[in-house]
């Protein structure tokens, strides 16, 4: 994780302020920093999402490619996560330097999806054992200023919700063989219902209190960090402890419920600005890095 | 027969474009805040994201210090959903390691190297989108975060892919051109001195025609670095305003 050197009298600084609830810019404990979403950025792919979050910015592409499924679940459609940590972010992740990071986000990505309910799988199949839609999940990340997961989950609930998959014809040829035909409208597609994905909130363990979205400088600050997956009715698909010190179980407790709370305010007004950016549609003002 | 589709009767090519016409130049310069120069360029659908990091101490193996000027770090690498196909690996791939190659040659030709010795400058280009001319977007991108950074340069570099259809050259090659078997040829020029930094061409092409095909490339540079000239004054303009000069 690319880090920042902190002074001790710095950290005593950021520490008493959190013990106060006054962090360095001026939030409360469970404040998040300047959030911007947006949509539907790189064209190439079958969905896409751009978030902000403070100084940190990440870009997720999906794309949807048709593949077989897993013999476990023959009549479901799977999900693939990757995470690239770019060297946009920090001159340590040239080369391999990244590989650390990106396959430790991406295999808590897994976790995090590895049930029933966040993604509808069952939609994503189309001749259940022989065909499926395989959803390839692509996080890039752009810019490291602490938070990863949730800026990545967010991402990642825009991104599932703007894509568009096409729809397809099965039809059988004279040998009895299955041909498959996507549609060739751009418009003809299949929507995904992204109401059960969950949103992950990371508590960072400051002192004896805990923050929401800690900046670099409040993660060198903690001992501990505990990141929880939340769905909009509240539900846990995912709970994992980071960081090398250790934390005691009501802390522990402490802050599953305070991940709960913030992890479920934050739903609603996503999807809101979700849909409000989809009624937009062509009135929509591509924005992208220009802006 | 390729040649028949890539350029109609009328001289309109696959997109619409006439031979000499470049795509659309949009920019961006300081896009991010961490990093110590920044830019990001479209080039009609292919979008690049360039982010320099320097002159710092040399990172990793001290032996590659150079006693008397800069080392210059180029990385380039590919977003694994740029491409209509998924990519596999961002980077670590022959043709990102050739291309990063190509963008160090390139910008040893043009950075004041020898105003920071034995220190680092890292250039980093990620590709968003890919739709041909990859190179040439990179250079440009890459170009406009060195003068982000305050790196002086000698001149700024601007580079694009030319083809040869049909006794005509094409000028900033799309995909769907690239992939037609046309003989493209990629061009880095420093516009004021008329110096060319970068020449690379790996197809079959008569040796009469390579002197066409060089000028159209060099007029097709000079072009983009007007466009690039707009947006450093632009961006400064914006820069002063703010700070209320």
């Amino acid at each position: 994780m690319a880090t920042v050197q902190v002074s001790e009298a710095e950290k005593v600084y950021i520490l008493h302020g959190i013990r106060d609830d006054l962090r360095v810019d001026g939030r409360g404990c469970e404040d998040y920093r300047h959030m911007e979403i947006e949509t539907d950025v790189v064209s190439n792919t079958d969905g896409s999402a751009k978030v902000t979050l403070g100084h940190t910015a990440v870009l997720v592409g999906i794309k949807a490619e048709i593949g077989k499924p897993r013999p476990t679940v023959p009549n479901e459609g799977y999900l693939e996560f990757f995470v690239d940590c770019s060297a946009n972010a920090t001159p340590e992740f040239e080369g391999r330097g990244g590989e650390g990071l990106g396959t430790e986000l991406s295999n808590t990505l897994y976790k995090v999806f590895n049930n029933k309910h966040s993604v509808d799988l069952k939609s994503l199949s189309i001749c259940a054992g022989e065909h499926c839609w395989v959803l390839y999940v692509d996080v890039l990340l752009l810019q490291c200023d602490g938070n990863l997961y949730d800026a990545i989950s967010v991402a990642i609930k825009a991104a599932l919700f703007n894509t568009k998959i096409p729809r397809v014809h099965i039809s059988t040829d004279e040998e009895g063989g299955k041909e498959i035909e996507l549609s060739d409208d751009p418009y003809d597609c299949m929507r995904l219902n992204v109401e059960n994905v969950p949103c992950i909130v990371t508590l960072c363990k400051v002192g004896h209190r805990h923050v929401v979205d800690a900046t670099l400088q409040e993660k060198a600050c903690s001992v501990a960090s505990l990141i929880i997956s939340v769905t909009h009715k509240g539900t846990v698909t995912c709970t994992r402890k980071v960081g090398g010190g250790s934390l005691d179980p009501e802390s522990i407790f402490e802050m599953t419920e305070a991940g709960k709370r913030v992890g479920k305010a934050l739903h609603a007004p996503l999807m809101k600005l979700l849909q409000q950016e989809e009624r937009l549609g062509k009135k929509k003002q591509k924005v992208g890095f220009l802006g | 027969m390729a040649g028949l589709e890539l350029l109609s009767d009328q001289g309109y090519r696959l997109d619409g474009r006439k031979a000499t016409e470049l795509r659309k130049v949009q920019a961006r310069m300081g896009v991010f805040a961490q990093a110590d120069g920044s830019a990001y360029l479209e080039q009609g659908n292919t979008k690049a994201l360039a982010v320099v990091y320097g002159p710092h101490e040399m990172r990793g193996s001290r032996g590659r210090t150079l006693h008397d000027r800069a080392l210059i770090n180029c990385q380039y690498s590919m977003a694994t959903f740029s491409t209509a196909e998924r990519k596999r690996r961002p980077h670590g791939d022959r043709k990102s390691t050739e291309m990063s190659l190509h963008l160090k040659q390139t910008f040893e030709a043009a950075v004041m190297t020898q105003l920071y010795p034995r220190s680092q400058i890292d250039i980093y280009v990620k590709i968003l989108q890919s739709d041909g001319g990859n190179y040439s977007t990179c250079v440009n991108a890459a170009t406009l975060a060195v003068i982000d950074a305050g790196i002086p340069m000698r001149d700024y570099v601007c580079a694009c892919t030319v083809g040869f259809v049909d006794e005509t050259p094409l000028a900033d090659l799309c995909y769907a051109e690239e992939s037609g078997g046309v003989s493209s040829l990629a061009l880095a020029l420093l516009p004021r001195g008329g110096q060319i930094a970068l020449l690379q061409m790996d197809a079959r092409l008569h040796q009469d025609h390579l002197e066409t095909l060089i000028e159209a490339a060099m007029t097709a540079c000079k072009g983009v670095s007007k466009v690039l000239d707009e947006v450093v004054r632009q961006h400064l303009q914006e820069g002063s305003v703010l700070t209320g000069e």
